[in-house]
């Protein structure tokens, strides 16, 4: 990997070489470096672009890294990632991509990644977008994020992006069994003319499932977000949906928050709010020292974190 | 340290221009300072344009010799006045730990940020990692607010009200906490309180009615007149 590489996947992977454990590493479109472990296996797909990350049951902490490392311009990446994750198996996998865009041709990634999470078993996916570069060419990332989670489930999702992409639809889809649980927390900040879309579709399917989905962006400069979500309770289950939006400058923030019960036992909450930074907290840590960018920059990333 | 020379407050609104100070005249040099009387008076607004919150329509404000009547909040709080709001802000996402770390202006250990929490009242380990948001009581907010002020440790300290919205128990620890902040600090500070107990630890009170200093002096001087005037029924006479 050459230092530009390597910055990039330190920013996805809080990483500063090759990472322990199971890894494959998609670099400028092609295979960069694989590793996999008695229980972990990284098969790559034959017919299209792609690979199945295969967790046997009962593996226990351990985890898998998928990077996907963009430093060239005019790059077009469209790749399927199939996740089997075995019963009663508890492990993490970091997904992320980072682009590095120096020139003035547009570079895209765009992933569909589809998770089988088994019966009683349990993951944390980390997914983080960043772009970098100082050309003019655009960086385009669609994340595309289907979930099926099996009896006695759980997933976390953290869901990170943070400048540096252009243009970003963003789409997840689960369904969850009995006792299924899902967690999704998005933080998400866009500046200059950025656009980024969020649409989350959750079918609490199951007895007791119940379902988590929160969001907090911040949108800086004339950059538009849109936030969709839609929690269908379709058993006795309980859902939340939350969206908080922080609104700078000439920004523009849609926010809307779905629910649709189709049984009596579903229990389901949404909450929306957008609102720039109050005076009182940018005065409060003026008084501590700060300049109002300062405090500006303490607040957004507080609220970010 | 602090003199307020001819500093005027006006507000305009639908029915007017209103004056909420008239032509303060102030000097202070103690370590400790009450200021005092009723409600409406022009307290919490002569905090705010010390603070910087609230600018000056007339008059001169002079800090250590130099004059801060034009400095920003943010310049002020540099040359060391630190300011306690009386209704605290929260943050979602910033916590206790990252405030405390701020107001210090460098990167402070755990147990330093602790013991900050220790001097009010609060069990550090519970309260450093929580968020400053809608989960934390009126009392708690104030308590920390306090702490912050400690770790700034600034040559003068203004705090509005630190008494409102804490309970009677931890009121007793409160001024305990004045009084110890009174014997070690080496710069001064300035309360706005209606308590007697607060009072009672000053060097000095100020009374400030109708935008106005109406007496300022020595605690024994000023107290006891307080105390018989409120006897008489402190809210009704014209002070």
């Amino acid at each position: 990997m050459d230092t530009i590489q390597k910055s990039l996947l330190e920013k996805l992977t809080d990483l500063h070489d090759i990472p322990e454990g199971a890894y494959n590493i998609r670099a400028n479109g092609s295979l960069g470096a694989r590793n996999t472990t008695a229980n972990i296996d990284i098969v790559s797909k034959q017919d299209k672009d792609g690979i199945d990350i295969i967790i046997k049951p009962n593996t226990k902490n351990e985890s898998v890294h998928i990077p996907v490392i963009i430093s060239k311009t005019g790059i077009d990446d469209l790749v399927y990632n199939d996740f089997y994750i075995g019963e009663n198996a508890d492990v993490t996998i970091v997904a992320g991509c980072g682009i590095h865009n120096t020139g003035d041709e547009k570079s895209s990634h765009d992933g569909i990644h589809t998770f089988h999470v088994g019966k009683n078993a349990k993951i944390k996916y980390v997914e983080r977008h960043y772009g970098q570069g100082d050309g003019t060419g655009e960086n385009i990332m669609n994340p595309k994020t289907v979930i099926e989670i099996d009896d006695g489930g759980y997933m976390e999702m953290e869901t990170t992006q943070i400048k540096g992409i252009d243009s970003t639809e963003r789409i997840t889809e689960a369904k969850l069994g009995n006792e299924a649980k899902l967690v999704i927390r998005e933080s998400l900040m866009t500046h200059g003319k950025q656009y980024a879309k969020t649409d989350f579709t959750v079918e609490l399917n199951g007895e007791n499932s119940s379902a988590n989905v929160v969001s907090r962006s911040v949108a800086k400069d004339s950059s538009y977000q849109v936030f969709y979500s839609n929690i269908k309770g379709n058993n006795k289950c309980a859902g939340h949906t939350e969206c908080d939006a922080i609104i700078m400058d000439d920004a523009k923030v849609c926010a809307i928050p779905e629910i649709t019960a189709n049984h009596i036992d579903a229990s389901l909450i949404h909450e929306a709010a957008i609102g720039k930074i109050a005076g009182e907290q940018l005065m409060k840590l003026m008084t501590l020292g700060l300049t109002e960018q300062e405090a500006e920059e303490q607040i957004v990333n507080g609220f970010l974190k | 340290m602090l003199e307020l020379i001819d500093v005027s407050f006006k507000v305009s609104s639908d029915e007017g221009e209103k004056e909420i100070l008239k032509n303060i005249n102030l000097k202070i040099d103690d370590r400790f300072v009450a200021i005092t009387g009723p409600n409406g008076g022009g307290k919490s607004t002569l905090a705010k344009v010390i603070a910087g919150i609230y600018p000056v329509t007339s008059g001169k404000i002079i800090f250590n010799g130099t004059d801060i009547t034009n400095m920003s909040i943010t310049d002020r709080a540099k040359l060391g006045i630190s300011f306690a709001f009386q209704q605290p802000v929260r943050f979602k996402g910033l916590t206790v730990r990252d405030l405390i770390t701020l107001a210090s202006g460098k990167q402070i250990s755990v147990s330093d940020a602790c013991a900050y929490l220790s001097e009010v009242g609060l069990c550090a380990r519970d309260y450093i990692d929580r968020e400053i948001n809608a989960s934390l009581s009126g009392g708690e907010l104030k308590r920390i607010e306090i702490a912050m002020i400690m770790a700034r440790g600034t040559q003068l300290s203004v705090f509005d009200e630190p008494e409102a919205g804490i309970d009677l128990w931890s009121f007793n620890n409160l001024i305990r906490v004045f009084q110890k902040m009174h014997d070690q600090t080496n710069g001064s500070i300035m309360i706005i309180s209606h308590q007697e107990k607060i009072l009672d630890i000053a060097d000095k009170i100020v009374v400030v009615a109708n935008g106005e200093v109406k007496s300022y002096g020595k605690k024994d001087e000023i107290l006891p007149e307080l105390l018989h005037r409120q006897s008489a029924g402190f809210g009704c006479v014209k002070l």
